[in-house]
């Protein structure tokens, strides 16, 4: 407890500031970081979105004209494309994935901790290192594509990285390989949380295993896949590091993503205000699908 | 972690057609999340000559371990030529402070909102909740102000700031969780007992939740271990993490490709990570799966 | 005389959500003071009010002649015993109780003193140097009294302390409590929702409500006298039967309209009696059946529904006219489905509550 708590008289109240004080400094840092950098920080990005920024921030008022001059820009275009596709592909692929995985180690199966650590070590790997490997079993010219045309299959072609209509399934072999597990992991503790008892009903009902998955377990576990999907989501907006290792966003600027057109544009053609344009588009975009899973979730507290 | 009991029909014969598909799905799978593994294996042990003319699956005829030797200590990433030992040194002064700091910021906050909570802290915590969810682009440039202003761009400590930060909304969510599921009598009789803010918290709460501390080191250690983007954003090169420097040997455009080396010091950058998963295991799998599913 | 603890027009809200109200409330030196209630009704916010883990709203607290209103739970001279033991789980025995002692500084002598002196009258000396998570429950709770114990305080507050104990041991410790109560002659305030442990333990009852407490009193006078229909329907197992009727003033005759009607004469009561609608309250166990019956000022007749024999006496659920009446005859007598058994009770033992306010007539 606090000195200014401890030397008062029992019989009076506290000034109200210091009540709890310990806990009110402690307080500090989140308060700062939840006010200051998050709240203060983001609506200094969207301010200075509106200006001519160029080089330094300044606020030198231009409407929506960054606005305008990225959705007019090609490679922010590309980028949005890109990051839609690989989205929703992704989204799928990783939810089916991780689901049919997590229903495997479910069937009381042998080696279980063995089959989970192998689907789950690569989430423990960043998404450089994720990149590069992938990037290198994709080489057309030692990889897969060498590998299969050296069995007899000369005509056979899989070079997604360097082909642009291809190069998003390359993305989405590595960044699948990567992040599947976590969703695994999840849809295997949801998968637990059912009742023993379930499982014995539908027996008894005669039900077969794979439509009481489809008409039983998985409206029950809703909620999962709910979590599940807004995590699978905001890594998705946040995609960078894989593409930088996989791509640099080639070939051309055909893997280009939002997130990598925000980094270059601050930081490397200096041009700040469409930077904060595009930062602000993403914003928008997380907010777009937050705002009605955070309300669905208030809902469901309050009943 | 929900206990592992199995579940399901009973087990069956063992070569029934049913474990057939249930064993042969697990093994295709496996081969798919392995490959990557061996294939860096392999690689790293071959010179440049046997992946010139081999297959990059077939095991190497002749191991070597010049690869690992050229990765770690002369490696180039166009500006200098010293390998990637310089970047691990780096990684590792990161690390630490942002580990220790970050963990124990958090820590404490969540204590203040699981077992002090006063007029308002509700409201800060949602908003620091929010901020989970605010793509990192949106702050990049916002926090290079901040770090400039406090003289810390472009040093460790503006980087292990950065990470303290963004560690913050998860893992406060983390201890909080964790805090508020102690027993409230414990903490009301630690106060009849006359103990106080921090004495409650080094005393009581702190030796009873040795294992969100773990989960919490773990998750932080893989998440700043691995990050990529914020190092490129607030270091100087000289003070460049491991992440960027591997990036910058591999993907370097000047001089031959060596495969070999460039799959030694990726394996060498996954290292760190990869050992603490195999060692943590479930406390790893707990802290995922807490960090995902909100409560 | 200063009283142990005074509670003078104790308020206290959430926002909004006022969960005590004007609650007054002064206790006696060496008195057992049992707070009893359903969940919710407050009884266990009060404790932790008086016990200062809650910043009270408006009022003041008084605890051995001194207002503690706002001082520091640790200052206020009280120890406090809690439903879930609240042992440090990182602690030994000895360290748990050691460890308020330590945070007040006492010399290290005397912490060793009062620590044996309280592992004697707990006869907990061999568990000291055990973990709690290697003590069973019903020292675990020995463990948590001595916590309390140990602080040499004048007020023990206990927040449901047997709940998680199984009935046996409840039981067992009850008595212990009782023994202690006995020995130290401390001032105890019980927190419970179990009307056995009231019983048996309280100098005085206070049957508390949405906040407000209905009743203050021995347990017998709760019992006999239960000064509203909640009261009255609380305390007593099996439930005192609630008849609705009307009651005429002039010839004291009570009516249900389900032909029942028997005369109250005899009755205390304690306002003048009204004409009108009312509760009449019989307990099961003042019914008297059979041979007994006939001594008795009221006598019916009571048609038997359903029988449940529970070897020491038989509960009857039986009616009389269309009005359905429970109680209690002998394990012993024979009785079906089916039978009429003459009954009869005593007006005196009776209560009576008016229909609207619910209040004792």
């Amino acid at each position: 407890m606090s000195s200014a708590r401890r030397a008062r008289d029992g019989a009076r109240p506290p000034i109200r500031l210091l009540r709890n004080l310990s806990s009110k400094l402690a307080a500090i840092p989140m308060v700062l970081v939840g006010l200051g950098v998050f709240v203060g920080g983001t609506i200094w990005t969207i301010v200075h979105s509106f200006t001519d920024s160029r080089l330094l921030p300044r606020l030198n008022w231009v409407g929506f004209d960054q606005y305008e001059r990225l959705w007019s820009t090609r490679r922010w275009l590309v980028s949005i494309e890109n990051l839609a596709v690989y989205g929703i592909v992704s989204l799928v692929l990783t939810m089916c994935l991780g689901f049919f995985l997590a229903a495997l180690l479910d069937r009381k199966i042998r080696f279980e901790d063995t089959f989970r650590t192998i689907f789950l070590y690569p989430f423990a790997l960043s998404f450089i290192v994720t990149g590069l490997v992938w990037q290198w079993i994709l080489n057309p010219d030692f990889g897969i594509q060498s590998v299969i045309r050296g069995l007899g299959f000369s005509g056979f072609n899989f070079d997604p990285l360097y082909n642009p209509d291809l190069v998003i399934i390359g993305l989405l072999i590595a960044g699948l390989w990567q992040g599947t597990g976590l969703i695994m992991v999840i849809m295997l503790a949801g998968l637990r949380g059912i009742d023993e008892d379930i499982w014995k009903a539908t027996r008894v009902d005669g039900i077969p295993i794979w439509k009481t998955y489809i008409v039983v377990i998985i409206p029950m576990m809703k909620p999962v896949f709910v979590t599940a999907l807004v995590l699978v989501t905001s890594g998705i907006v946040k995609l960078y590091d894989l593409v930088v290792a996989m791509t640099s966003g080639g070939p051309g600027i055909s893997s280009e993503v939002p997130a990598k057109f925000v980094y270059d544009t601050l930081f490397t053609r200096q041009n700040l205000g469409q930077g904060f344009a595009a930062s602000t588009m993403m914003l928008v975009t997380v907010a777009i699908i937050l705002i009605p899973w955070a309300y669905m979730q208030y809902r469901e507290k309050r009943q | 972690m929900t206990a592992v009991t199995p579940r399901g029909a009973k087990p069956q014969k063992a070569l029934s057609p049913r474990n057939i598909m249930l064993y042969g799905a697990l093994v295709i799978f496996s081969l798919y999340y392995l490959l990557p593994l061996y294939v860096m294996i392999v690689t790293s042990l071959k010179d440049m000559a046997e992946i010139r003319v081999g297959n990059i699956f077939s095991a190497p005829v002749e191991i070597t371990f010049q690869p690992w030797v050229k990765a770690w200590s002369q490696a180039c990433t166009g500006i200098n030529c010293d390998g990637l030992s310089r970047g691990f040194w780096n990684s590792v002064r990161i690390l630490i402070p942002s580990l220790i700091i970050s963990v124990s910021v958090a820590a404490l906050t969540g204590y203040v909102l699981a077992c002090w909570r006063f007029k308002g802290s509700e409201v800060f915590f949602g908003i620091l909740l929010l901020g989970a969810f605010i793509p990192y682009q949106v702050l990049l440039y916002p926090l290079v102000i901040i770090l400039r202003e406090l003289g810390l761009f472009g040093s460790l400590w503006g980087l292990v700031l950065v990470h303290t930060v963004f560690a913050m909304p998860i893992n406060v969510l983390l201890f909080r969780n964790y805090f508020v599921a102690l027993p409230e009598e414990l903490f009301k009789a630690a106060r009849v007992d006359g103990a106080g803010f921090w004495g409650i918290f080094f005393r009581i709460v702190i030796p009873m939740s040795l294992p969100i501390f773990v989960v919490s080191g773990i998750i932080q250690v893989t998440g700043i271990w691995n990050d990529f983007l914020f190092g490129v954003v607030y270091t100087r090169p000289e003070n460049y993490p491991m992440t960027v420097q591997l990036n910058n040997i591999v993907n370097s455009v000047q001089g031959v490709k060596e495969y070999n080396v460039n799959m030694a010091a990726t394996l060498l950058t996954g290292l760190v990570p990869l050992v603490v998963y195999f060692f943590s295991g479930k406390l790893f799998i707990r802290g995922i799966a807490a960090g995902a599913v909100k409560g | 005389m200063t009283h142990s603890i005074s509670i003078k027009d104790l308020t206290l809200s959430f926002g909004a959500v006022t969960v005590l109200e004007d609650l007054n409330l002064d206790v006696g030196q060496g008195e057992f003071l049992v707070l009893l209630g359903s969940s919710g009704c407050g009884k266990s916010t009060l404790l932790n009010c008086i016990a200062g883990l809650l910043d009270i709203t408006d009022g003041e607290i008084h605890i051995q002649g001194k207002n503690v209103t706002w001082e520091e739970p640790s200052k206020r001279g009280i120890g406090m015993v809690f439903q879930s033991y609240a042992l440090y789980p990182q602690m030994t025995v000895e360290g748990n109780l050691a460890f308020g002692l330590k945070n007040a500084r006492v010399p290290k002598a005397e912490i060793a003193t009062r620590i044996a002196r309280a592992a004697d009258v707990l006869q907990i000396e061999p568990l000291l140097k055990r973990k709690p998570a290697a003590l069973s429950g019903g020292q675990r709770q020995r463990v948590a009294i001595g916590r309390a114990l140990v602080r040499d305080v004048d007020v023990f507050l206990f927040d449901e302390p047997l709940s998680n104990l199984d009935a046996k041991l409840r039981a067992n410790l009850r008595v212990e409590i009782k023994r202690l109560h006995h020995t130290l002659k401390n001032t105890m305030i019980y927190v419970t929702h179990d009307q056995v442990e009231a019983m048996t333990l309280a100098d005085r009852i206070a049957i508390m409500r949405d906040g407000q407490i209905m009743q203050l009193a021995p347990p017998a006078e709760i019992y006999n006298r239960p000064v509203n229909k909640y009261v009255a329907g609380f305390i007593g197992s099996p439930a005192m039967n609630l008849i609705p009727g009307q009651l005429d003033a002039a010839d004291q005759q009570f009516d249900t309209g389900l032909g029942m009607s028997i005369s109250v004469q005899g009755y205390e009561f304690t306002s003048a009696p009204i004409t009108g609608p009312v509760w009449l309250g019989l307990r099961p166990e003042h019914v008297l059946s059979g041979q007994m019956a006939q001594t008795q000022p009221v006598q019916l007749d009571a048609y038997v529904d359903m029988v449940e024999p529970m070897g020491s006496d038989t509960q009857v659920w039986a009616k009389i006219g269309k009005q359905e009446l429970r109680f209690r005859m002998d394990g012993q007598a024979e009785v079906a489905i089916g039978d009429t058994v003459p009954i009869g009770f005593d007006p005196a033992r009776l209560s009576l509550f008016d229909k609207k306010s619910e209040a004792r007539l």
